[in-house]
């Protein structure tokens, strides 16, 4: 076969390919559907990487299966972490994932050294920023939900300054190689100061946020593939990259507006400007209870509504909670969970970590459905959750959260919060919720407590 | 303007618009299996690092490919794994039943 036609089959494939993440994006809209959506992206995906391995250019296949085979040993096991662990490693994949992409565009311009022309360089320099900047900033985000950096927003006065000037500072030499593509002392440069801007970037953000910076990176990871198919006229990329970044962008505008932070605040990536909150904590007088008596609560209520938040993960309390719904279903109790969407450390996070938990998913409700029920709800039984049903961000306009949607868990008949201790959550901000006359706060660990009560329960059923 | 660089925009921007009308559709449950599924999708750029690799141009290019190969075929290879096992948990209350 001559190049010519090889090529031409190549092409196909990669059209082949494109169909099929669209159509595997399309199958993620429903559970029902959505492991078809993997395998179609899987098919995709094989068949890309067979073709090209076909493409006549290739000379030497060493580097490409040493390189594959490290690959493979790599992806496995960051395929295999822990649920809870899934936002550090989507993380560390956006860092892979533009590290690629810049590597790739590094290599095009030394390439191409000898002939690129001022538009082609204008579209590596572009290429190559993102890329940089995507890679560390990702490291540090992944660094910062591993908890090998701190989880606090690390600040310091001029801050933003020294950022978008080290951003300033590769943008002009980007256009400094536009002007002068050949420059090889000035490329390695810019390459380092984007590198430094996406530390510079993520550091000041603290821990609260990211669910915001995860998917906002995920948008820059993809838009960096994006761009890297302008360079090299590769059609696959584009699409592939448009589609990725696409979905990024749009989770960061969902995750922005649950936090009730501002479009543009999304699109430069400026959250340096987190207030530390000042509101002291005063001992004010709760009303506590027994595992015993939360339970002759549950088991008198119609409606229960349980509401997860990421605490309810580091105590591992899950199974419990899916225990305490098979209990609760069995004797007639709607039992349903309601789903913030910055549960979690991620996107979606809390979902995944209760389908984990054998929670059937249409017992998991999102905010804006779950919220008219409340008002018909007996008993909302919160589990680590703190700012998400904190009425402060409707009443209080001065409070740092104030404007965040939130569950509304007050306009039902009893609230009980499992809780450690009476220590404020994420924002640092005290509870209203929890000094409310309807409010029951059960002290201690949310795994043993919650066993607490499914022994009672379970004792109280076979009594009756 | 070159005339690839406006044909390749013309298919940027179809395949944004793409991108927006089927994501809105995603239900946000499945967010996070999103999140890995697009990553792994993205992952495509081994594709151009196989290419850059096997035409063992300079030793630079050559490392600088491998490296590509090796981050995004990871990301391939461990993005479709986690979203089919995330994936695998969503069981409905009916099939649970059963």
């Amino acid at each position: 076969m001559n190049v010519a036609a090889i090529q031409q089959y190549l092409d196909i494939a990669y059209i082949a390919a494109v169909v099929l993440f669209i159509l595997a994006l399309k199958w993620l809209s429903s559970p029902v559907s959505a492991r078809r959506g993997v395998l179609a992206g899987e098919i995709a995906a094989g068949l890309a990487v067979v073709a090209t391995l076909y493409n006549p250019e290739l000379v030497a296949y060493k580097w490409i299966v040493i390189a594959l085979i490290i690959g493979a040993g790599i992806g496995i096991p960051l395929g295999m972490v822990k649920i809870t662990a899934v936002p550090q490693r989507t993380a560390l994949s956006h860092a892979f994932g533009a590290l690629s992409a810049a590597m790739i565009g590094i290599a095009e311009y030394y390439v191409g050294l000898s002939h690129i022309t001022r538009f082609e360089m204008g579209e590596i320099g572009m290429e190559v920023i993102i890329g940089s900047l995507t890679f560390t900033g990702s490291l540090i985000a992944a660094g910062k939900l591993q908890e090998l950096l701190p989880q606090r927003p690390i600040v310091y006065k001029g801050q933003n300054i020294v950022s978008f000037s080290i951003l300033g500072a590769a943008v002009i030499l980007a256009v400094a190689l536009v002007i002068n593509p050949q420059n090889t002392v000035l490329f390695p440069i810019m390459v380092v100061v984007a590198l430094l801007f996406g530390v510079t970037l993520v550091t000041p953000i603290g821990g609260a946020d990211m669910p915001t910076v995860i998917s906002l990176l995920n948008s820059y990871a993809g838009f960096s593939a994006s761009l890297l198919g302008f360079v090299l006229n590769s059609k696959v990329l584009i699409v592939a990259g448009a589609l990725d970044g696409s979905s990024g962008f749009i989770l960061s505008v969902i995750m922005c507006k649950a936090m009730n932070r501002s479009f543009t605040n999304v699109l430069f990536g400026a959250f340096g400007t987190i207030q530390t909150s000042t509101t002291k904590t005063e001992a004010r007088p709760v009303r506590s209870a027994s595992a015993e008596e939360a339970a002759e609560i549950l088991t008198a209520a119609r409606k229960v509504v349980i509401v997860p938040g990421y605490g309810m993960a580091v105590a591992q309390a899950q199974h419990k909670l899916r225990e305490m719904h098979d209990i609760l279903t069995k004797r007639g109790i709607d039992v349903s969970f309601a789903i913030h969407p910055v549960a979690g450390r991620m996107p979606g996070h809390m979902n995944v970590l209760l389908a984990e938990a054998d929670v059937p998913y249409d017992r998991l409700i999102e905010m804006d459905e779950i919220n008219p029920e409340f008002p018909r709800t007996d008993v909302v039984l919160v589990v680590g959750a703190n700012d998400v049903v904190n009425p402060a961000a409707r009443l209080d306009k001065n409070s740092p959260i104030a404007g965040m949607p939130i569950l509304n868990a007050s306009e039902d008949q009893t609230v009980m919060v499992i809780k450690r201790s009476m220590s404020p959550g994420f924002a640092g901000i005290d509870n209203e919720l929890y000094y409310l006359e309807k409010t029951l706060m059960l002290f201690g660990d949310a795994k043993s407590f919650l066993t607490g009560i499914n022994k009672e329960l379970n004792t109280a059923g076979a009594g009756a | 303007m070159p005339a690839d660089f406006i044909s390749n925009l013309y298919v940027f921007i179809l395949a944004g618009f793409v991108g927006f009308g089927l994501i809105k559709r995603v239900s946000p449950l499945l967010h996070t299996p999103l999140m890995s599924l697009t990553n792994a999708l993205d992952a495509i750029v081994v594709v151009a690092a196989i290419i850059i690799t096997g035409r063992h141009e300079t030793p630079l290019t050559v490392t600088l490919g491998a490296i590509a190969v090796a981050a995004s075929f990871s990301n391939m290879v461990g993005g479709f794994f986690i979203t089919d096992r995330m994936i695998r948990m969503f069981k409905s209350g009916a099939a649970k039943k059963s």
